[in-house]
């Protein structure tokens, strides 16, 4: 199939590339720009694992497509670390042991980082609610919904 | 405890963050699907449609000719040998070449320019399949003794059958006050790791060959992909990628790693294969289906006389570990609670359905599940409280259980206690108002496999720990972090018998060219193992740098301690060295300090064939309180609180701790009530991540996790496991919970609503209130191997074990 030109703003920088216009985001993201951060759990939509932020939003990359989303602004968990700091979630996670084997990681901060730009302060219900597309199988989710209550206490300037 | 007391640890015992926490959280590892290689081609497996059929024909030609294809394989182009994770169960085609016996086996392989080339190719492949019957449940495989799925086994589709006696189970019976029998049936269901399982091999012009996989075994894969693709193993490396997740399905050597490899070979390009999603449903070896029946007497006091347990595993279509299970759906019941007279019979049936195999609690769950409902029925009977009950029988700590299992410490008795006290059970047992109950069950794992999977003198863990001069260690292990943390146990270790910190260790894990052999990360293994190698080698190397610090000094290395990244006299600032400048006096000395530690469990296996299933070093003991509600309209079960105690030995990370055994609650709380892996007509009913339903954040409660410590003489500095043993009473309590709420009992799992609905049906309608399983298979045991029982008997005290002696060995 003939590859369309495209140009993406991941991550606050823009990228021009080429890829067949059926390709989805996670692959052009994953494939193309060698961003692996974001994973892969069904390519269906049912896991959450590949969420990223498009304007903010949650999105699923394995369903959205790259020619759609030119001059919409694209976060990616390799987006979300300013200049040699961590964001807030991520220390927290680190901190908590939210992640064990990482792999559902990327899109449950990026999750999270939507829920806390909306709701700075949210109950651990409204956690759950939020983060309930997002499977995790190691962590039983506790240490997750604990450290999403620490990085949001944190950016309130709670702790 | 080797002069550093309890509480002058520095490392161990703190709530660090995993040392490779940074690389989670920021997207930075790289699991297998992650890498890539120039000139890389896509590999993709045709699969089988057929639940069982023989193949008569496969034409690959038309694949060959699609451009962007670079190689087609078919079995024939491979050696023809089966293999098997098990040395007894040879089984196992990648590319089946006869005969196909479920459907997701693999026919063909190719490999292309991408993915979507490569696997236009393989709907070009053409094969002509003569479809044979399909044996779908155990009735059915024994039913049709003429429709054969393997010619091995203990019988027709019987792949194993067993039968063990430990003292005279019948005259206990005779003697005592309450013989009672029940029937259950555990479904099978799937490891579900978020990651699928991905190869990527690299067949060198030098006719050396590399594969990274998401395997957690990389050793065995190493050691077996030698005859099956008839390569010297010396030319092979295999380097474990971090897993997403494994909980037991990346154990066995599959189809994809060896086809990826293979057609490197023929392509002359690296090729990776990533399974989607449904093939993991397919590739599978989760949790057997099993069937289970139990006879126990007891005194009126609830004290246990004799117990016969029978289990009917539904293997699936290939060996796999499936021996092992099956002794494990026998072995650890005497572990728990006194038994002193135990009779066991399994049989493992072959299936036309994805193989079975380990998933955490490897066989353990089923009968833990079945033997906790049916001592929360004898204490019913017995008008006994069911954990007072429990507490009463529990094993005596440093004896032999009736099989022969040597059990050291027992923190079982205050993890009752803890959850009794938190939960407020006594206000709440038989108490709560209608539709909300309350459960309690207990259990025990193993802390690692007393044996290897073939048998050998050689260690089950190795760790080299190498000491740079610039004060860096480098810390080289054959384990592979599967998410549970091993890599972090090995620094927090090394960092604690050398007095640095965690961070200036970097552990270099999984790499066969590299590290010493690790057998894998199963059979909650790795800390207690590698951590005893990892302490062995930090304390030889500690060894080295204090002899060459107290030589320097002019003082005994006695004298001398190494604490805070400096060696000299603990009371005399001024009389010590920095690590990196005693690294420097000791290499001076002697030469490149690079030092190994070894470890394997004592040789406690019983003297009778099965005795090498079960032994492990110590075992670990948990008891969970569930409370929850049901729904008596819906049969909805919404579980609110859920209460464990673990006795973990000693929690060397209590974060670490708390993580596996809060993501061990999740798993059994997905697996009691809605995970399953069921088929119809050979085709798994639910392969994606909607169908097949497990917990969200919804489902999943609050878990209120104690930690209890024992300080086991066999763990490194006291550890027990934590990753498997805490799944398995969440399972049995919530059925007991369920009970307790409705009045009925659903002795099947998993515990859907159509199960509560049906129950709660019959019991107004006067019937029994129970849902689960009427009838069991005609199937007749092999006569019992008798054993004596070694019920009582005192522990071989701390047994000797392999590797200990030698400069700076464990005293």
């Amino acid at each position: 199939m003939p590859k369309t030109l495209l140009r993406l703003s991941v991550n606050g920088e823009d990228h021009d590339l080429a890829a067949a216009p059926h390709k989805t985001l996670l692959e052009v993201l994953r494939e193309e720009m060698g961003l692996t951060g974001t994973k892969h759990g069904c390519e269906l939509g049912e896991c959450g694992t590949c969420t990223v932020l498009v304007d903010g939003r949650p999105v699923l990359s394995c369903l959205a497509l790259p020619i759609e989303l030119e001059g919409r602004a694209i976060t990616t968990v390799e987006g979300l670390a300013g200049a040699g700091r961590l964001h807030p979630l991520q220390q927290a996670f680190a901190e908590l042991g939210a992640a064990q084997c990482g792999y559902c990681t990327p899109g449950i901060l990026l999750t999270a980082r939507a829920l806390l730009a909306d709701n700075p302060r949210p109950t651990r219900q409204e956690i759950r609610e939020a983060l309930a597309g997002n499977l995790c199988r190691c962590t039983g989710y506790t240490k997750i919904l604990d450290a999403v209550e620490l990085a949001a206490l944190r950016s309130a300037g709670g702790a | 405890m080797r002069g550093v007391g309890k509480e002058r640890f520095t490392v161990v015992g703190q709530p660090l963050p995993k040392i490779d926490a940074w690389a989670k959280v920021t997207g930075e590892t790289r699991f297998a699907d992650d890498l890539s290689l120039p000139r890389m081609a896509y590999g993709k497996l045709l699969r089988s449609p057929h639940p069982h059929a023989l193949i008569r024909r496969i034409d690959t030609g038309r694949a060959r000719a699609l451009p962007g294809v670079y190689g087609v394989l078919t079995g024939l182009d491979l050696p023809r040998v089966k293999f098997g994770i098990l040395p007894v169960s040879q089984d196992e085609e990648a590319l089946c070449t006869e005969k196909v016996r479920m459907v997701g086996d693999a026919v063909a392989a190719v490999a292309a320019v991408d993915e979507e080339t490569a696997e236009r190719a393989t709907e070009l492949i053409d094969v002509e399949y003569e479809v044979l019957p399909a044996l779908m449940s155990i009735e059915a495989a024994l039913r049709r003794p003429e429709v054969r799925i393997h010619e091995y086994g203990d019988g027709p589709n019987v792949h194993k059958a067993v039968s063990l006696e430990f003292g005279d189970v019948e005259s206990a019976f005779a003697r005592a006050d309450l013989v009672r029998e029940d029937v259950f049936y555990f479904e099978g269901n799937t490891h579900l790791p978020m990651e699928q399982h991905c190869a990527l091999a690299l067949w060198g012009p030098d006719g050396k060959l590399t594969l990274w996989s998401s395997t957690q075994t990389p050793h065995y894969v190493h050691r077996l992909l030698g005859p099956i693709l008839d390569v010297p193993p010396a030319h092979i490396r295999v380097i474990a990628t971090p897993n997403g997740g494994g909980f037991g399905g990346k154990l066995d050597p599959f189809a994809h790693e060896i086809a990826a490899c293979k057609l490197s070979q023929v392509t002359g390009r690296p090729v990776k294969i990533t399974l989607t999603r449904e093939e993991v449903f397919y590739v599978h070896r989760g949790r057997h289906p099993v069937l289970m029946w139990v006879r126990t007497g007891v005194t009126r006091q609830g004290e246990i006389l004799g117990m016969h347990f029978r289990t009917w595993l539904d293997g699936g279509a290939y060996g796999s570990y499936g021996v092992a299970s099956t002794f494990y759906t026998g072995a650890l019941q005497t572990v728990t609670y006194r038994v002193p007279a135990y009779k066991f019979e399994g049989a493992r049936i072959f299936t036309n359905k994805p193989p079975c195999g380990p998933k955490r609690g490897h066989g353990t769950p089923q009968p833990r599940f079945a033997l906790e409902c049916h001592l929360d029925k004898i204490a019913g009977e017995l008008g006994l409280d069911p954990a007072d009950m429990r507490r009463r029988i529990l094993a005596e700590p440093f004896t032999k259980t009736a099989n022969h299992l040597t059990v050291t410490t027992i923190g079982l008795g205050e993890c009752i206690d803890r959850v009794v006290l938190a939960s407020g059970w006594r206000d709440k047992v038989g108490q709560l108002p209608p539709g909300r109950g309350i459960g309690i069950a207990c259990s025990s794992y193993l802390t690692g496999a007393g044996s290897a999977i073939y048998w050998n003198d050689m260690p089950h863990s190795g760790v080299v720990v190498r000491a740079d001069r610039s004060g860096g260690v480098a810390v080289l292990c054959g384990a592979i972090d599967v998410g549970q943390g091993s890599d972090s146990i090995l620094a927090y270790l090394v960092a604690e018998v050398l007095g640095i910190d965690p961070k200036d260790i970097r552990v270099h894990a999984a790499d066969t060219d590299l590290t010493p052999v690790d057998l894998g990360s199963y059979s909650s293994r790795v800390t207690l193992m590698c951590g005893n190698a990892a302490i062995q080698a930090a304390e030889r190397l500690r060894g080295l740098l204090l002899g060459a610090v107290a030589a320097k000094l002019g003082v005994a290395a006695e004298a001398l301690a190494a604490r805070g990244r400096r060696i000299g006299l603990p009371d005399d600032p001024d009389r010590s060295v920095s690590f990196a400048e005693a690294v420097v006096l000791a290499e001076s000395i002697h030469g490149v300090l690079a030092v190994p530690g070894s470890y394997a469990p004592p040789k406690r296996a019983g003297k009778y064939k099965g005795g090498g299933v079960g032994p492990s070093p110590c075992y670990s003991y948990t008891a969970c309180v569930v409370e929850l509600e049901v729904d008596r309209e819906t049969g909805g079960v919404r579980i609110d609180d859920v209460w464990i105690a673990h006795d973990v030995g000693r929690a060397l990370n209590p974060l670490l701790v708390e993580g596996q055994v809060e993501g061990s609650v999740y798993m059994g709380i997905g697996e009691a009530l809605m995970e399953e892996q069921v088929f119809r007509k050979g085709l798994h009913k639910a392969p994606s991540l909607l169908e097949y339903k497990s917990p969200t954040t919804l489902e999943t409660p609050e878990i209120h996790t104690i930690l209890v410590e024992t300080d086991d003489p066999e763990g490194p500095f006291g550890a027990k496991e934590a990753g498997q043993g805490p799944l398995l009473p969440v399972i049995p309590a919530i059925a007991n919970a369920v009970h307790d709420a409705i009045g009925v009992r659903i002795d099947e799992i998993p515990i859907t609503p159509d199960k509560i609905l049906k129950a709660l049906a019959r019991k107004r309608e006067g019937k029994p209130a129970r849902v689960g399983p009427e009838r069991l298979p005609r199937f007749t045991f092999p006569a019992p191997r008798i054993v004596e029982s070694a019920f009582g008997q005192p522990a071989d005290g701390v047994a000797a074990r392999p590797f200990q002696g030698g400069e700076g060995g464990r005293p």
